[in-house]
This record gives C-alpha cells, sequence and structure tokens, in this order.
C-alpha cells in the first residue's frame, strides 16, 4: 500500500512537475530560416509594401484610430480580441522590441516576454515569410511609423481561453511546418503569388476550414484543404478552388481585378474581404495581383491563361444576357403575371433595377446573383444582412468609386426578407436552402453592419 | 473680423461640373485646392436612395434639390420700362443647390453645338449679309472654334459617359447618326439607348418625309461604363426620374459617377460644404484677385480665403452676380453698348406638338430624361435665315422622359382643371399620348441683360442681381417657322387630336411656368476686353488670375442643350491653366 501511495506521489509530482515546466520552461524561438549579411538593407519601400501585403491595418487599427495604433475589437469563438498597438511607441506599442522579438512574434506566436499570442494573429501564415520580408517590415516600422501612444484594451477571454500556456499545446498541433517559404512547381509568377497567398496575404486564415482544435486546415499549397473554403464571423469565405466556385468562372484577369479593385465582371467585395481589398490588395502591384490570381487559378493544376493588362482600359464593357441555367427564372420575371410568387415580386419591386431579370447584374458595379457565393453560402446571415443594411465596395485606387447598396431594412419585413432571400437562394438554378423569418429577425437583432 | 484660413493655391467657387473638372484636373497637378460649396454633401447613397428619391411631390413639385430663393434669387423684368420684381418662387428656372450641382438633377441631354455656332455671326455675314442681323441683336463669334475645341468635347464625353451613335466620324457621315452634328474624333463612349415606342413611331414618320433621325445624345449609362478616371456607370433601368431628381442607380452622368469618388482620393484636395462665397477680394491694383469671402453656414461667420487662383465655377447666374458685386469688369450698359459684365444674358426658345392616339399604348413611365429620337433638318447649319426672315434653328426630339403623375398628364385643351370632367379625361387620355419637342437657339440682345438690382438685397445685404429679359421678334419667327414644319409631320402619323405650343409674335416672358434651365450668358467670351468679361481661355480680362466657367461663357446660346459646350469649354479652360498659366501666371491672351 505504502509503495502504491509512493508510486502515486511520485507520478503526481512528475505530473506537477511537467505541467510547471510546460508552463514555466521558457518557450524556444524558431531559428531564422536565413542568414542575412551584415549590411543587409530592404529594398526602397520594401517594408511598407510587406505591410500593405500582410494588411496589417485591418486588424491593428481601430475604426476611428491612428493607423497601426491597434484597439480594433476581434470577434473569436472564444471571446473578444483587441488587436494591439504596434507602432514603435516604448510605452503602449512595439518600440523597445529587438528584431529576434519581432520574428518571433511573426513566426511563433510570441510576446518578448514569452507570452503567447492568441492565433487571430495569423502566426500560421506569417511564419512562411521570407526573412528578408520580416526584416523589411521591422524596420519600416521601427524607423518610418510614427509612434502612437494609445493604451489598448487587455483581452479577457474567459476559463479556460484566458490561461494563455494552453496555446503552447494548440502551437504544437497548428504550427507543422515551416517556418519558411517551399515554392510549388509551377511558373516565376505564380511561385510570387504562391508566396503572398500562402504568407503575408494569410488567405488561408478565412479561407481554409479550420480543423477540430481550429487550427486551420490547410496552410500550404501542397494540401488538399487549402483555401477549401472557411467561414469567418458568420460569413461564407468561398472555397478558392474546385468545381462549381465562384472562382472557377472567373478568368485570371477577372480574379485580378476583383482583388485589385474590389469588383470585376461578376461580383463585388463585401464585408471582410471589401476591408481586404481597401486596406490591402488595391495597395499592391498590377504584376502581384496577377500572380495571385494566377496561382490561384491554376491551384488544382489547370493551365493559367495570362492577359495583357486588367481592370485599366475605360469604356463600356457589356451586359450578358440570360444563361441556360437562368432562363426559366427570366423569362418568368418579364411575364410580370401578378400570380408570381412573394419572393419574385418582391425582388420586382427591389431589386431588378440593378440586378435585372437575368440576375446577372452588370459588369464592374452591380453583382451577379446567380450562383453568387454570397447568395447561396451556407451562411445565410450575410445575405439577410446585405438586403436589410445594403452593402458597400471600397474606393480603390483604379475604381474610385465607393459603391454602396442601400439597404431595405425601413421597406420589408421579416417575413418578406426571408421570402425575398428564400426566392433568391432557388432562381436562376440557385440551389440553396430556404431562409426563415426568424433568422432575419436575428440578423436584425444583430444589426450586422457589414 | 473675418475669420482666415490657410492659403490654397486654388480655390473653386460651387462644386458641380466644371469645378469638379478644375478639381480633378488641377489636383494631378499636384496643387493644394479648397472647393467651397454653398449647398451640402450629397452622394447617391444615402442622398438618393429608392425609394425616397423618386417622390414627384417632394423633388419635382416642391423642388427640394434646388436652391431656395430665400437663400438666393434675383429680380426679374421684361424691360428698362419696368421695375424688377424678386422671383420669390422657383418658376421658369431651377438653380440647383448641393455638391454636383445642376450636374445632379440635369436630364441628361448631352450635345455639342454645330461649327458654325461658334462662329456665326461670320457664317451670317458671310453668306446674307451684315444687314440681315436685326437690330439690337448682338450677334457675335465665340474666340475659339469647334476645332479647337473637339479633343476637349471628346475628353467630357468621355469623362461623363455618353451614350449615342456618331453621325460625322472624322468627316465620315454614317448611317443612323446625325448627319449634320460637328466632325468626332471618335465615336461615343456607349452605344445609344434603347428606343421606346413613341420614339419609334416618330423616327418611323421623320424618315418617310425624308429627314435624318438619330438617337438622342444621353448622359445615361446603355451599359456598365468605367470612364477615364475609373469612375462607373451601370445600365439605366428606364425608371423615369432624371429631371429635378439624383438617379439612385448609378446610371445618370454626374458628379458623382464621373469625377467626385476620384477627386476625394488626392490628399491636396479638400472640399468644405455650407459655404457660400459672397465675393472675389482683388489686390489693391485691381490686376489679381488675391482670394475669396464666404459665409461659412454652420459657424455664422464670414471667411477670407486666400488663393492664388480662383476658378468661378457656381451656376451661371451667381457667377455673373459674384463677379458684379466683386468688380470683375464694368457691368454692361444697354444704351451705349459699353461694359461687359451681364452682357448678352440668353435663354431657348422651345415649343412642341402633343397627339393624342385613342388605341395607343405609350407607357409614359418607361423612359429617361434623355430618351428619344431627333432629327437636325431644321438646325442652325440648315436653315435659310435670308429666305426665312430669322437667325438660328432647333432640334426636335421624341421620346418618353417621365410619366409623373402629377405634372405629365397631357390632355386635350379646353379640358376643365378639376372635378368629374378632369377625372374623366385623364381615363380617357393618360397614356394615349405622345409629343415632339422643339429646343430652338436663342440669339443675344441689347435689352436682355443682367446687372445688380437697385432696390432689393440678399440675406447678406448685397444687391441682389437684376434680369431683364424678353423674348424677342427674331427667335419668335424660328418658332413660328418650326411650327409650320412640325405639324405636317404630326398629321403624318394620324394622331385622333393634335394640339400645338409655340410662342408667337407678341408673346411676352412669363417668369412663372417652367421652362428650362438654360440660362446663358453675362460673362460671355470675347475676343478683347471690349467684347467680353472673360477671354478665350474663360480667363477674367479683369484680374488674370479668375476663370470663370460654364454656361456663362456662351456668346449667344446654342440650339441644344448646353452641358456638352460647358464640358468642352471647361477641359479647355484647364488645359490652358496646365499647360499656359502655371509655369508663368499672366493673361494668356
Amino acid at each position: 500500500m505504502k509503495t502504491f501511495l509512493r508510486i502515486v506521489a511520485g507520478l503526481v509530482a512528475v505530473g506537477v512537475i511537467a505541467l510547471l515546466a510546460f508552463i514555466f520552461v521558457p518557450v524556444q524561438r524558431t531559428e531564422p530560416t536565413e542568414a542575412l549579411a551584415a549590411d543587409w538593407e530592404p529594398a526602397e519601400g520594401q517594408g511598407e509594401y510587406v505591410l500593405n501585403a500582410s494588411d496589417c491595418v485591418a486588424c491593428h487599427t481601430s475604426d476611428d484610430g491612428e493607423s497601426l495604433a491597434g484597439g480594433r475589437a476581434i470577434a473569436s469563438p472564444m471571446g473578444t480580441i483587441w488587436s494591439t498597438n504596434i507602432t514603435p511607441d516604448s510605452e503602449t506599442g512595439i518600440g523597445d522590441w529587438t528584431f529576434a522579438e519581432f520574428r518571433a512574434a511573426m513566426i511563433d506566436g510570441l510576446e518578448p516576454d514569452g507570452t503567447h499570442l492568441y492565433p487571430a494573429m495569423p502566426y500560421e501564415n506569417y511564419r512562411l515569410m521570407t526573412e528578408e520580408d520580416l526584416r523589411a517590415l521591422y524596420e519600416y516600422i521601427m524607423t518610418e511609423v510614427e509612434p502612437v501612444s494609445n493604451e489598448v484594451p487587455e483581452t479577457e477571454l474567459s476559463f479556460p481561453f484566458n490561461l494563455r500556456f494552453g496555446i503552447r499545446a494548440w502551437n504544437w498541433l497548428a504550427l507543422t511546418h515551416g517556418p519558411g517559404f517551399t515554392p510549388a512547381d509551377v511558373s516565376e509568377l505564380q511561385q510570387r503569388g504562391q508566396y503572398l497567398v500562402e504568407g503575408p496575404g494569410h488567405c488561408a486564415a478565412c479561407h481554409s476550414p479550420r480543423n477540430t482544435f481550429m487550427a486551420q486546415d490547410g496552410v500550404t499549397a501542397d494540401e488538399d484543404s487549402f483555401l477549401a473554403g472557411g467561414v469567418i464571423d458568420g460569413w461564407n469565405a468561398p472555397a478558392l478552388r474546385g468545381e462549381g466556385t465562384d472562382l472557377s468562372q472567373w478568368s485570371v484577369g477577372e480574379l485580378a481585378a476583383y482583388l485589385a479593385t474590389g469588383r470585376n465582371a461578376h461580383s463585388t467585395a463585401n464585408g471582410e474581404m471589401g476591408l481586404v481589398v481597401e486596406h490591402s490588395l488595391q495597395k499592391l502591384t498590377d504584376e502581384d495581383n496577377l500572380a495571385m490570381a494566377a496561382f490561384l487559378k491554376g491551384i488544382d493544376g489547370d493551365a493559367v491563361d495570362l492577359p495583357e493588362s486588367f481592370a485599366a482600359a475605360s469604356g463600356a464593357l457589356e451586359v450578358p444576357g440570360a444563361d441556360s441555367a437562368g432562363e426559366a427564372t427570366t423569362t418568368m420575371l418579364a411575364s410580370a403575371d401578378p400570380d408570381m410568387p412573394l419572393g419574385a415580386r418582391l425582388y420586382m419591386d427591389n431589386c431588378v433595377g440593378c440586378h435585372f431579370a437575368t440576375g446577372k447584374g452588370a459588369p464592374e458595379i452591380f453583382p451577379e446573383l446567380q450562383g453568387n457565393s454570397l447568395v447561396v453560402g451556407s451562411e445565410t446571415m450575410p445575405l439577410i444582412s446585405v438586403i436589410l443594411n445594403g452593402a458597400e465596395v471600397p474606393s480603390t485606387a483604379k475604381r474610385p468609386m465607393a459603391l454602396r447598396m442601400q439597404g431595405y431594412a425601413d421597406r420589408m419585413s421579416d417575413d418578406e426578407v426571408a421570402e425575398l432571400a428564400t426566392w433568391l437562394r432557388g432562381a436562376w438554378g440557385n440551389e440553396a436552402s430556404p431562409v426563415s423569418a426568424a433568422d432575419v429577425a436575428a440578423v436584425r437583432e444583430a444589426d450586422h453592419g457589414h | 473680423m473675418a475669420r482666415q484660413e490657410k492659403k490654397k493655391d486654388v480655390v473653386i467657387v460651387g462644386l458641380g461640373w466644371t469645378g469638379s473638372i478644375a478639381g480633378i484636373e488641377l489636383a494631378q497637378e499636384g496643387l493644394d485646392i479648397v472647393a467651397l460649396e454653398r449647398g451640402h454633401d450629397q452622394n447617391t447613397v444615402p442622398n438618393f436612395e429608392y425609394p425616397q428619391q423618386i417622390d414627384e411631390l417632394k423633388y419635382g413639385v416642391r423642388l427640394k434639390m434646388m436652391q431656395k430663393p430665400s437663400q438666393q434669387t434675383l429680380t426679374v423684368r421684361r424691360d428698362g420700362g419696368e421695375t424688377a420684381l424678386p422671383y420669390r418662387s422657383l418658376g421658369s428656372f431651377l438653380p440647383g443647390n448641393g455638391v454636383g450641382g445642376a450636374g445632379t438633377h440635369w436630364n441628361g441631354l448631352n450635345w455639342r453645338p454645330q461649327e458654325i455656332e461658334l462662329k456665326l455671326r461670320s457664317h451670317v455675314v458671310e453668306n446674307w449679309g451684315e444687314e440681315i442681323i436685326p437690330e439690337g441683336m448682338n450677334l457675335g463669334d465665340y474666340p475659339v472654334s469647334y476645332d479647337e475645341l473637339e479633343p476637349f468635347f471628346t475628353q467630357f464625353e468621355k469623362v461623363a459617359g455618353i451614350s449615342g451613335q456618331a453621325g460625322n466620324l472624322n468627316g465620315e457621315i454614317r448611317e443612323g447618326g446625325n448627319p449634320f452634328e460637328g466632325w468626332r474624333s471618335e465615336d461615343y463612349p456607349m452605344p445609344p439607348m434603347p428606343t421606346t415606342y413613341d420614339s419609334a413611331k416618330f423616327r418611323d414618320a421623320a424618315a418617310a418625309m425624308g429627314y435624318h433621325p438619330f438617337h438622342a445624345p444621353a448622359g445615361i449609362a446603355s451599359t456598365s461604363y468605367v470612364n477615364p478616371y475609373g469612375m462607373q456607370m451601370g445600365p439605366c433601368n428606364f425608371c423615369g426620374f432624371c429631371e429635378r431628381y439624383g438617379c439612385y442607380q448609378y446610371s445618370k452622368s454626374s458628379p458623382q459617377t464621373a469625377i467626385l469618388g476620384a477627386l476625394k482620393r488626392y490628399p491636396n484636395f479638400e472640399y468644405r460644404t455650407q459655404s457660400e462665397v459672397l465675393r472675389v477680394e482683388l489686390a489693391a491694383d485691381g490686376q489679381t484677385a488675391t482670394g475669396v469671402t464666404y459665409w461659412d453656414d454652420v459657424a455664422q461667420e464670414e471667411v477670407f480665403q486666400p488663393a492664388d487662383i480662383v476658378i468661378l465655377s457656381s451656376y451661371q447666374l451667381n457667377n455673373v452676380h459674384l463677379m458684379l458685386l466683386s468688380g470683375l469688369g464694368e457691368a454692361y450698359n444697354p444704351l451705349t453698348g459699353e461694359g461687359t459684365l451681364g452682357k448678352n444674358y440668353a435663354y431657348q426658345m422651345n415649343g412642341g406638338v402633343t397627339m393624342f392616339f385613342r388605341d395607343e399604348e405609350f407607357n409614359p413611365f418607361v423612359g429617361h430624361g434623355a430618351n428619344g429620337v431627333c432629327i437636325d433638318d431644321f438646325s442652325i447649319s440648315q436653315n435659310d435665315f435670308g429666305a426665312e426672315g430669322f437667325i438660328g434653328g432647333s432640334y426636335w426630339r421624341s421620346g418618353t422622359f417621365n410619366g409623373q403623375p402629377i405634372r405629365n398628364m397631357p390632355l386635350p385643351k379646353g379640358t376643365p382643371s378639376w372635378g368629374a370632367g378632369w377625372k374623366q379625361a385623364i381615363g380617357e387620355n393618360y397614356g394615349h399620348a405622345m409629343s415632339i419637342g422643339s429646343h430652338g437657339s436663342h440669339m443675344s440682345y441689347a435689352n436682355n441683360h443682367l446687372d445688380l438690382d437697385p432696390t432689393y438685397t440678399d440675406r447678406h445685404g448685397r444687391p441682389l442681381m437684376r434680369m431683364t429679359f424678353n423674348w424677342q421678334d427674331n427667335d419668335l419667327k424660328m418658332n413660328q417657322f418650326m411650327k409650320s414644319k412640325m405639324e405636317p409631320l404630326a398629321a403624318s402619323m394620324n394622331p385622333d387630336l393634335m394640339q400645338s405650343g409655340f410662342k408667337g409674335e407678341g408673346a411676352m416672358y412669363d417668369v412663372r411656368p417652367y421652362q428650362t434651365t438654360h440660362n446663358t450668358g453675362g460673362h460671355i467670351m470675347g475676343e478683347t476686353a471690349r467684347e467680353g468679361a472673360v477671354n478665350r481661355y474663360s480667363q477674367s480680362w479683369k484680374a488674370h488670375n479668375v476663370f470663370a466657367m460654364g454656361a456663362g461663357n456662351f456668346v449667344q446660346n446654342t440650339q441644344y442643350n448646353p452641358t456638352g459646350l460647358v464640358g468642352g469649354l471647361a477641359y479647355h479652360t484647364v488645359n490652358a491653366i496646365r499647360t499656359q498659366y502655371l509655369s508663368n501666371p499672366r493673361p494668356l491672351v
């Protein structure tokens, strides 16, 4: 019995020591992937460009706050995470960080004192960035960004998510790749696109599914689930590969135009993607947006046709007619039969002026509703929200007009919005589940302002 | 003591079409610019949202988008023998208010003048001799030619996004276009709009009589469109709410759809609304302006805005008023012909025929402001002035432009205007009428001018401007000529009933019913400082750093809607500033 108790006590002691070690033994920082020459200096503008490509501003700037001074509330399944001040202010920002400490935050998710960052910071993806880009970004923030004194709220998640050491275990599961970038066997342009998509662009953070542990299921191009579609804050981040996706219908030029301007011949960027376009993609070179488009279009091995340019030419753009899948709906709407279903009548009274009987909209300005991932997505909140509150495509360098769709919250009841949304999800060959008045009421209540 | 703002390179007075053009073209030069706008800010969403915007009572009748007479108005008389009285209720013309100006609430008809309209005096003298010019008519040549303006017409049409079909492409006459238009170096940016039933009926009747029908040139999008600034329009849905309304559909050409979004991205550009410019301040020697003084309606105080260049781009009436108040030239004296400010105020001479067809449905609610088929067979270039006894011409157009129920219920003459008889007539006639309009030239005359009123003042204590204007025999004769040609064409269509509305001999100007907001002249271009208030670059003869844009530049009015010429002149002016003035500020002529 004594022996048994001793063994138990010993095991408990080992367990406690292991737990204490797990909590208190300093974490290891990953070594750099490359040693830069002592006199290495970033190219002119490189750091700011990396900042834009990494979309730092979108999360690290609050709605009315100074750029990069943090304080933006980021909704997560565990609670609200407050983005930090990453200006070089010594007190409230990262002014005292060494480059090694900065790199550790970017690729290991570690603060200088060893505290784990919540993975809302996409170090899973930044982990793939080159040493040169990390250095350039660091130099830019330290020497060219104005320090801003701004104390942001502490992130206070509920138990057990407030125990940050738990992230150490999560990292064992999530950080199975990298550090550093491994190009696929594709053209040089596509490799550049791959780098931007996988690394700084951190597209997988939204567009890859999440596994049981809420880690990204698919971080690099060699994984089948990479960019196979995810859900973020109630919005579908649609699959960027495979059959039947929006992208499978778009040309490389159309995809590049969408990235650079938030609009193309088929669709417009709303919600979270609108922010990505506004803060990041519109600031990249044409070649880089083309590279990302070329990589994404060729991700499943298909041949890629590169256009000479995109979103450049001004002039008239032809409005498409109905296709075979949409013909029946188009004919029904054009019949103006008073007995048509309520959803169709609501469409005629409110929507047809811009999106037309064809459901095809008009290139670059009125998005098509046929097959639109926002219309037929598994998540119905975005469609309901757009009908209620409208939507806005940001002003971009190449397409400076902020395209605003008005909301119809004052014009339609919950029942009517549900009828309309349900009808849209079944019109022109769309096949998606119905929407209930309760779904609409919930969105109206939450007042999603996307 | 006026507040003083930091000096700017350029101050722009009024943020409508020409102010927006000056803003973006000069912002591209890196200049530090402020635009001052009297009215409110407005944009497609939220200001023009559907269905609030298509409220005919609020916007069509109560004129919510227009200048309020309490804000600014003028006095009107028909000749020097009358006492001018304030225009207290908007009627004959509707000056706009707010960002975008008249460019937000126009119909979208965008024409270029014919070549000879810019050299009309020479055309008349060469072909018929000076003796056919009536006494009292100030017939003039513009100091700039069509050929010089052509690239700028093209530029404006691309920016504004115009739908149409070229009739004269580099001198080659093209089937389906207007064979009598000035040559164009490129086709219209967008294909023509589809044709409504009344337009098609008119087209067939006109063709049968040997005329040359063509699509009206429309600042209304027939397709998706991206302009050279990357700004956009979406295809029109023919809702019929253009004039007096902002477009909820991004389909009407306007500063909002064509320029402002791009302009606001320039960090060296800012604009202030509710900032009404009271006067242009001149340097002690009177040779240049030092800036403008404006009324900040929010702070309720006067503000001095110093600037190196002043662009006057408010509505024509307001531009002339500001120039008169600021001493930017001598006021015109109709008795001596001396002075230039206020000279050659002109308007438009319009008429039309309405036809009723008991058994035809025209669906008048399907339309847009620039809808229709036109003919130019009786335009200025086609008329024998010597034989007909007038100088001028018109274009004709037929096409539903709105079916708004309060103001667009054509009824046979003699129908009771209320009660059971009216109701019965509405039931019998709504949707069964179509019309043909004649949109005619208006010459300039010694009598018709603008000056400062000796009696009435505005809310800032400034004298109101006074309009002296009446119809003149020459233009009334032109109008009667159009009646004599249009009635046979209308009759050929076999209506059950037709009725004409053309002013004739002895007609007096009535400021109450709406006619047109094509007020022109008053700071006209002139070859010399004796002839006009500005030179060929719209540059003030008095102060070389003041440029006055808009229809105030028109020597006499053309037969067309003025926007195309206004836009072409604006780009011509801004090009001169960019290429000639900035490097060496001076009088350019």
